[in-house]
């Protein structure tokens, strides 16, 4: 009973983190239909972007988790909104009017650009790199149960963030403009909405969450590599499909499903974690078979 | 005389080798209400776009109250001009309201950022968004539906709020695509109504629709547009007696073809 506990916590934390980068998935799909399979990398970069900020600070404010922590924050969202907007500005804009297929390959060369581009130009990011010890120490002991602090604080984070961004998306000028823009860009353009500013403003909100993620993954695991962001990219990119690609509410819920299924095959299925990924994608294909518009997503129509 | 609002001219949009719009010239006077009718094909709606900057024109300009129109849509909307569709083009997943305030959006002055803080500007902003689109909607007739998504609207009703929509944005000209098409006779006299209302509040109408008796009922002056060119324009009485646009849309009178036939046989004996 107790495991069965500690692994639904552990689950829900996961399905935290995964949330948090499926919503760039499934917010830059809704409005220009692209699977920017990128998104994985730019967590990877944030959390390399975090990484730097710590080693550049001078020593005393390293010492003071205070000052060090939100600074970390602040230099993996800046670098994620970076990449991002470099990325939509050079590799996907001048492509807005090419058959789907070419972004989507485009999308890929920036990831492997992406992750290469770190591995050689990032001291010693061919091993994995120890992450700062500048979170918050300890946890909650609820019964047998452990939570790490800094699980809970990736929970909070990331129920909190999506929170905003549902709010922002449904009421507010430039989220009416986003979702006017994902349901019809032609006629979005004739009321006056600016379709670049929305696109760019769409990669931004990717990236901060992004940016969010990647840090806190690093003080999550400790530890990171140039993998993470293929890994994880994955994990998100499933639960975005889960979901309904395009949903806001459906990613987040996809998440956390995809978290909790995780956690619990890498303990009772046959093989352990080594083949909590089978368990995953197993689960898409049954998605993908039954109920190919996801869990929230709208059938697709065809357009008169 | 002073500047016509809208003014076409010359107008040519070549898409290939197929002249769709070939050196149309158009004047719209303020408040008044101009109507473009014309055979299916002729290029209205080709003319449309290139009044609301969706195409740029081959050769020839448009000019807003005197001044260039702008080659972007965006830009366009923001310098005063506002169109429905043919072919109802709401957001189908948002509702009455926001469909609405959508319409606002060049209007509205709040940023990315002041919207996610929430500040006072913000719900300043927001609320007066909000009362204008509800008066708006009240004013084309659509009332306690703020909350019903768009595309579970009756027809007519899909037709109104795009009109509402367009007036969000506070046009000097409005330009409507067939508004009446699929209406039953009541609510095309109730449209009549709505646009004279709309010309009251002092924005000027173009419209193109194929009821002919809606137009002549309607419009200060009436331009025929057949294969791209510009047959006749005038008022309604004029454009009604010419006999080149009863050709245009019903074909020559018996006896005159029977006439050329004779002529045709001549030639070639």
């Amino acid at each position: 009973m107790s495991v069965l506990l500690q692994q639904l916590a552990n689950g829900v934390i996961q399905g935290a983190l995964i949330a948090l980068i499926a919503l760039g998935y499934t917010m830059v799909y809704g409005i220009i239909q692209l699977i920017n399979f990128a998104h994985g990398e730019v967590f990877m970069v944030a959390s390399y972007g975090g990484l730097a900020t710590f080693t550049l600070l001078p020593d005393d404010l390293k010492k003071s988790p205070a000052v060090a922590l939100p600074l970390m924050f602040v230099g993996g969202i800046v670098v994620a909104v970076l990449v991002a907007v470099i990325m939509e500005r050079f590799a996907y804009r001048p492509l807005r009017n090419a058959p789907r297929l070419a972004p989507l390959i485009t999308a890929l060369g920036v990831s492997v650009f992406l992750q290469e581009a770190v591995r050689v130009w990032y001291p010693d990011a061919t091993s994995n790199l120890p992450y700062p010890k500048v979170f918050p120490e300890g946890g909650l002991s609820l019964g047998s149960v452990n939570i790490a602090w800094t699980g809970v604080l990736l929970v909070g984070l990331s129920v909190g963030l999506s929170v905003i961004l549902q709010t922002y998306i449904n009421k507010s000028r430039m989220g009416r403009a986003m979702r006017a823009t994902a349901q019809d860009p032609d006629t979005a353009k004739l009321m006056g909405v600016n379709p670049d500013r929305v696109i760019v403003l769409t990669f931004i909100f990717g990236a901060v969450l992004a940016g969010v993620a990647g840090v806190m993954f690093g003080g999550y695991l400790n530890n990171i590599n140039i993998d993470m962001g293929f890994q994880n990219g994955i994990f998100a990119f499933t639960a975005a499909v889960l979901g309904g690609v395009g949903s806001i509410r459906g990613a987040v819920i996809g998440a956390f499903i995809i978290g909790l299924i995780k956690t619990l095959a890498g303990q009772y299925m046959p093989g352990g974690t080594q083949y909590d990924y089978v368990w995953i994608f197993v689960v898409l294909i049954l998605v993908l078979v039954f109920r190919p518009q996801g869990l929230f997503g709208e059938p697709e129509r065809v357009r008169a | 005389m002073s500047t016509p609002v809208l003014e076409a001219r010359d107008v040519s949009m070549v898409f290939g080798g197929l002249k769709a719009l070939k050196g149309v010239t158009l004047t719209l006077d303020e408040g008044k209400i101009v109507g473009l009718i014309g055979p299916n094909g002729a290029g209205k709606t080709t003319f449309f776009n290139c009044l609301t900057g969706l195409y740029t024109p081959t050769t020839g300009q448009v000019l807003l109250k005197g001044n260039v129109l702008p080659g972007d849509p965006a830009q366009v909307t923001d310098a005063g001009v506002a169109r429905t569709f043919q072919n109802i083009r709401l957001f189908p997943s948002m509702t009455v309201l926001e469909n609405v305030m959508v319409g606002r959006h060049v209007r509205m002055k709040q940023g990315p950022l002041a919207s996610l803080f929430h500040g006072p500007a913000y719900h300043r902003g927001e609320k007066a968004a909000r009362d204008r689109s509800r008066e708006l909607l009240a004013f084309v007739g659509l009332n306690n539906l703020d909350d019903e998504l768009s595309r579970n609207l009756p027809y007519g009703d899909q037709r109104r709020l795009e009109i509402a929509r367009a007036l969000a944005t506070d046009p000097a000209v409005l330009l409507l695509d067939e508004p009446t098409a699929g209406m039953n006779p009541q609510e095309t006299e109730a449209t009549q109504q709505l646009i004279f209302r709309i010309r009251e509040t002092g924005v000027s109408v173009v419209v193109i629709e194929h009821d002919i008796k809606f137009i002549f009922g309607l419009c200060d002056s009436v331009s025929v547009l057949v294969q791209g060119e510009l047959l006749v324009e005038g008022s309604p009485e004029v454009v009604r007696a010419d006999p080149r646009v009863v050709e245009a849309y019903l074909g020559k009178p018996p006896e005159e073809v029977e006439h050329e036939i004779e002529a045709a046989k001549g030639e070639q004996a």
